[in-house]
């Protein structure tokens, strides 16, 4: 919608929708008419479904004229990555497994965001089945950072990500199992919130890694991330690990400065393997803060250095148990090659699963499937457990120092396409500041701190303490009002 | 399991894959094999760094938010329509997902 007369963000939109300035279904057609332009070079959607879109938008604009109350996202587009259900659209995980996936139902989110009157505008594309840090993992295609079309966008959300960025939805919906959401926000400049573990359901979410995912929003403000939380927090029976808390109103107090902010920084995050123009970017940051009255404090996380290692046993265990379920027996993928005369059982499983999986998840799936076997549990799944519990331990400590933690999102802004595609370990060490939130459960967003001098984004990491979102959201916006990275977009 | 020195832990080679591949039921192609199993040990090679930690009295950490005993009242809710669950299979008959006959008739 950039460049048009239209409103571009959520809360802009959802206003100028109730007061009659504009209506549902222009706004979509606008989205749709971006997409239509922009798409082609950035591919940040496998699948929109034109008149799907323009039917949820004109149930918007016969509620307004019937004189019905309008929900807070009233109007707006929002992408909706790849893996979380919507009767009636595909879900393919971005996977072959999962191509010609149809969900019998829709999840919870996407139910929360039809009440609140949102339009979901597409499939977001994403690296496949959540797996990976660019979206080069994607088996349907690659998604382009729309800030340099060479580089990634970031993954697994990167399609959710471009798809903001690009200016093609003012929302997006990603997922954050190690960091999904803030590092593709990171990559493209856009404010990208993973909240507290269990504050959005899950229900009707295809499950990676069930004891760290988590969904959240992507958006060009930090109101409008609040805006959409608004909407897609809070208790859901269908899903067990689903918190039973009263959620806030995150909107009410959100251009209120904090008095008395205390910012955490740890000297562990500026360490070796940390790109000196992202330090450099964050640190100002910290000035920036300490220059609206806040304090600074030093803050010791002595087992972040773990939380790659420890997310690589522990997501891949995980993944390998959820995974197990496509078998080529009730859906999913299943191989033509199979030979009932010469061959049996085992194999029939073994020719659906290795045709319908790539590279990354088959990686995963072993990975997790040696760390879990006999012999080596105790040495490496066990093991991996208990450091997660130091690394929850240093935050709770630290939190008492502090309200927030300021880090680098990233240690790097966006790489090349290809550049790490064949170094998977090199690949991880992109999440080595946002993995550490998931093993602890705490909400961590990342918001556009600088730029690089090639004019790449640099994203400023924020966490804070279980279900404190509301003062994670004011610190953000702080920040964010005291400076002017936000407004700038890709030309 | 026994209580090997956690320096000594095997490394992994490709044999080891192929036999994981075959407990996960993932068909691997010789050039996949090729591909995947040296990525796989320098990933293993880089966890093994958590061996170095002492967690001595450490409880193991399940779930992010730890809670217990979350209970809903127990009441019958509709499930799945047969047409719907069966709408993504493969194969089905209308009424059954059809799989390839693997036991002997006879």
């Amino acid at each position: 919608m950039s460049g048009s007369a239209l409103p571009t963000t959520a809360v802009e939109i959802t206003a100028a929708v109730k007061a009659g300035d504009v209506t549902a279904v222009e706004t979509a057609e606008a989205a749709l008419a971006a997409i239509e332009a922009g798409d082609g070079d950035v591919a940040a959607f496998v699948h929109v479904d034109r008149d799907a879109v323009l039917g949820h938008a004109t149930r918007v604009d016969a509620k307004r004229a019937a004189g019905e109350r309008l929900g807070p996202l009233a109007g707006v587009p929002v992408a909706i990555k790849d893996l979380i259900c919507e009767e009636g659209q595909p879900c393919t995980c971005s996977s072959k497994m999962l191509a010609d996936f149809r969900p019998p139902y829709s999840a919870h989110v996407s139910d929360l965001l039809l009440a609140a009157d949102a339009v979901p505008t597409g499939r977001a594309n994403m690296d496949e089945f959540a797996m990976g840090s660019s979206t080069e993992n994607s088996a349907v295609k690659t998604t382009k950072n729309p800030w340099d079309l060479e580089r990634a966008p970031g993954g697994s959300s990167g399609g959710s990500a471009a798809a903001v960025a690009a200016g093609f939805t003012p929302l997006a919906v990603g997922t954050d199992t190690g960091g999904s959401i803030r590092q593709p926000a990171a990559f493209c400049g856009i404010t990208g919130l993973k909240p507290t573990y269990g504050r959005v359901s899950r229900y009707g979410l295809v499950a990676f890694a069930s004891s760290l995912d988590q969904i959240g929003p992507m958006a060009t403000t930090v109101a409008d991330a609040a805006l959409m939380l608004q909407a897609i927090a809070g208790h859901d029976a269908r899903d067990a690990t689903c918190l039973d808390e009263p959620v806030p109103d995150y909107l009410a107090s959100l251009d209120e400065p904090l008095t008395g902010l205390r910012v955490g920084v740890c000297r562990e995050h500026f360490v070796e393997g940390l790109d000196a123009e992202v330090s450099k970017a964050v640190l100002e940051a910290v000035e920036v803060y300490k220059s609206l009255g806040a304090e600074v404090v030093d803050v010791d996380l002595p087992h972040s250095k773990y939380s790659v290692a420890t997310y690589y046993i522990i997501a891949p265990s995980e993944a390998s148990s959820n995974l197990a379920r496509y078998d080529g027996v009730h859906y999913g993928h299943r191989s033509e090659k199979f030979d009932p005369q010469n061959e049996d059982l085992v194999t029939f499983y073994e020719r659906n699963r290795g045709e319908g999986f790539g590279d990354e998840v088959k990686r995963r799936i072993l990975l997790g499937t040696f760390t879990l076997s006999a012999g080596y549990s105790d040495q490496y799944y066990n093991q991996s457990l208990k450091v997660r519990r130091l690394i929850k331990r240093d935050f709770v400590a630290a939190f008492e120092k502090c309200d927030v933690i300021a880090s680098p999102a990233t240690p790097t802004a966006a790489f090349k396409i290809g550049e790490l595609v064949d170094d998977p370990l090199a690949m991880y060490l992109n999440d080595m500041y946002t993995i550490a939130a998931n093993m602890a459960g705490i909400p961590a967003l990342s918001l556009p701190c600088g730029f690089t001098a090639g004019g790449l984004p640099i994203g400023l990491q924020l966490s804070a303490g279980l279900l404190a979102e509301e003062k994670l959201l004011r610190a953000a916006r702080m920040y964010e009002a005291a400076t002017d990275w936000h407004t700038r977009r890709p030309a | 399991m026994d209580a090997a020195p956690k320096s000594d832990a095997p490394k992994v080679g490709r044999d080891d894959v192929a036999k994981i591949a075959r407990l996960a039921r993932l068909r691997l192609e010789e050039d996949e094999l090729d591909r995947i199993w040296p990525q796989l040990a320098k990933i293993v090679g880089y966890v093994e760094q958590l061996a170095e930690v002492d967690t001595d009295g450490v409880e193991p950490m399940a779930h992010a938010v730890e809670r217990t005993n979350v209970l809903r009242d127990d009441v019958p809710v509709e499930m799945l329509p047969r047409d719907k669950a069966l709408a993504n299979a493969p194969k089905n008959d209308g009424k059954y997902f059809l799989v390839p006959q693997i036991i002997d008739a006879e």
